[in-house]
């Protein structure tokens, strides 16, 4: 059987799983403060689950490839101790806050000085912005079949082959590799990775290589900004909630079924 | 002067309603424009869904025909797309932030050079420039962000349930057949077969039960599942949701998933068990009428949406809950 290389990419992110409450904007520098730490996002990491799963059954390797200010070496080395081979991080200022083509572009550009790869694995859309445009714009940039939203891969020889979900169920579709699949949190969570190998790699850091602009682009001016006009905050969404006390499970569940009853007069 | 465009999608072989929201949507922009709406009805045969659109004030209704068309192939729809794009030009390109907008849109987007927003609460026309300002939710609904692109056509996907839909007029829109040269060598991901599944559509209840990561066991589901047929007596139909998390356990499937990526419901009555309220699921069920929190953390965010809360852990709340109801009913 022929081993499979993958590349996937995964964007850092705050923490989406944090309350609201840690969320705020900067009307004056557009900007969304965040209070939480910051994660790889979960649809990505669903592709790496789905990157390794391919490499425990065929061999060969996984790099990651990260485009972003880096906040944390920690939380990128996670993907190292779940099961990838290499990480690759992409900083550069000209690089911030460019539009979904031109991060499929800047991306593509460090693909291609990888070179040879079988399989492209992102997130179906990030946990910030959920565009789920820069999948589908990198495999045009790369010329390369895409398939989105898959919830389980198979390898057959030269091709791939992939459960998508679709509105009436799913749909079996196959393509020839190299391709650029979208992953869907269908796959299942990325694998636990135990506290004392995160604290064993950690100890003994390999450096992780940065590619900037001068790596990867001729010229920034070919690369487009997001356009933000303004920037505000939605409606509040608190309401006023009246928390049923009581002594026992049992107490409160009683008035929960009074309050029920009371509903449905 | 250029027109609006926009993708007309049919669910199960009938006129789906969000494209009748895009024509709202549409229309209000080319009014402020002064321009025509068009739309197009993509297919290998489109006349039926054409004919249905007719009556809804646009001004052309494009067939956009050819044999590689059928059912939806996401590379012969893009391709088909961008050649009609080509020939008539559109100012301002709509699509719903559906199954279909989702694979289409940024392929097309590229193809045609231009920039694309997607999952538009709103547009609006910026009258210094012309250009479409849109409004996007970002960081899970908590900041609204109003961008705005260059490129033609502006391109916007556009989440459901956003403009009202649009009502019939008495006039009848222009048919226009264009049939594009397509190669079935463009179809590089080939379909082998699709598997229909019994799909649970959540905005069909009048009741959610949604149990999140504080659910501690595939099997506490049928607790939840046993609420529900206890709650059906009196609350109408009830079915059982979840938060991502349940789904990345692959404890339920995705169809029963609340949230931005799955659906956005807004029932009479949304029961949350132990969900904490990550922004994501709360975008999924902030509208409904009545929310009910169960949760052992009294700090949790869904206590703030909350209209009853109840502290305590699930596993003795939920039995008690049952005979209660039970011995009431």
């Amino acid at each position: 059987m022929k081993e499979i290389n993958s590349i996937v990419c995964a964007k850092q992110i705050p923490d989406p799983e944090v309350p609201f409450s840690n969320v705020s904007v900067d009307r004056e520098k557009k900007e969304v403060i965040v209070d939480a730490p910051n994660v790889i996002s979960p649809y990505d990491e669903n592709a790496l689950e789905a990157a390794i799963r391919i490499k425990e059954e065929l061999g060969g390797k996984i790099t990651v490839l990260s485009l972003g200010r880096k906040v944390s070496d920690t939380v990128l080395r996670k993907t190292i101790a779940a099961g990838a081979d290499a990480l690759i991080l992409i900083e550069d200022p000209g690089f911030e806050r460019l539009n979904s083509n031109s991060v499929a572009y800047v991306l593509s550009r460090a693909i291609q000085k990888i070179g040879a790869y079988d399989l492209i694995l992102t997130g179906r859309q990030a946990g910030d912005w959920d565009s789920g445009q820069v999948g589908l714009i990198l495999a045009e940039w790369l010329g390369i079949p895409a398939i989105s939203l898959a919830r389980s891969i198979k390898i057959k020889g030269d091709r791939v082959l992939v459960e998508k979900t679709v509105p009436v169920g799913y749909e079996v579709v196959e393509a020839g590799l190299p391709a650029l699949i979208t992953v869907s949190n269908e796959v299942g969570e990325l694998r636990y990775v135990s506290r004392s190998k995160m604290m064993g790699l950690l100890k003994r850091p390999t450096p992780i290589p940065k590619w900037g602009s001068k790596d990867l682009v001729d010229n920034l001016e070919r690369l487009n900004k997001i356009q933000l006009v303004e920037l505000s905050t939605p409606p509040d969404m608190r309401r006023e909630c009246l928390i049923i006390e009581g002594a026992s499970p049992e107490e409160k569940a009683d008035k929960l079924a009074a309050f029920f009853k009371e509903i449905t007069k | 002067m250029m027109e609006i465009l926009l993708l007309v999608e049919a669910k199960e072989g009938y006129l789906d309603k969000t494209t009748l929201e895009l024509i709202r949507g549409g229309s209000d922009l080319a009014k402020d424009l002064g321009i025509g709406t068009s739309a197009v009805v993509v297919g290998d045969e489109t006349s039926r869904l054409a004919d249905s659109v007719a009556s809804y004030g646009l001004k052309k209704i494009y067939k956009l025909e050819h044999p590689l068309l059928k059912g939806f192939q996401p590379e012969a729809w893009v391709e088909a797309l961008e050649w009609l794009c080509r020939q008539i030009t559109p100012g301002i390109f709509l699509i719903s932030h559906s199954f279909v907008g989702k694979e289409v849109a940024p392929r097309l987007a590229y193809r045609l050079n231009t920039e694309l927003t997607t999952d538009c609460l709103n547009l609006n026309i910026d009258p210094q420039d012309g250009l479409l300002i849109r409004t996007k939710p970002i960081y899970g609904g908590n900041a609204i962000a109003l961008l705005k692109c260059a490129g033609l056509p502006q391109m916007v996907t556009v989440r459901k349930n956003c403009f009202g839909p649009m009502e019939k007029v008495t006039t009848q829109s222009d048919l226009v057949t264009m049939v594009p040269a397509l190669d079935e060598s463009l179809i590089k991901v080939k379909s082998l077969k699709t598997v229909k599944e019994e799909v649970v559509e959540l905005d069909k209840a009048n009741m959610v039960i949604a149990g999140g990561r504080g659910i501690v066991s595939k099997e506490d589901f049928e607790m939840l599942g046993a609420l529900a047929q206890v709650m059906s007596t009196s609350q109408g139909k009830v079915m059982i949701g979840c938060s991502r998390p349940v789904v990345d356990k692959c404890w339920l499937s995705s169809d029963r998933q609340v949230g931005l990526t799955g659906s956005i419901i807004a029932p009479e009555t949304y029961m949350a068990v132990g969900i904490s309220g990550a922004i994501q699921h709360l975008v999924g069920m902030i509208r409904s009428k009545r929310i009910i929190a169960i949760n052992t953390d009294p700090g949790c965010n869904m206590f703030k949406v909350a209209d009853v809360g109840v502290v305590e852990d699930y596993k003795a709340l939920i039995p008690a809950l049952i005979k209660k109801l039970e011995e009431l009913a």
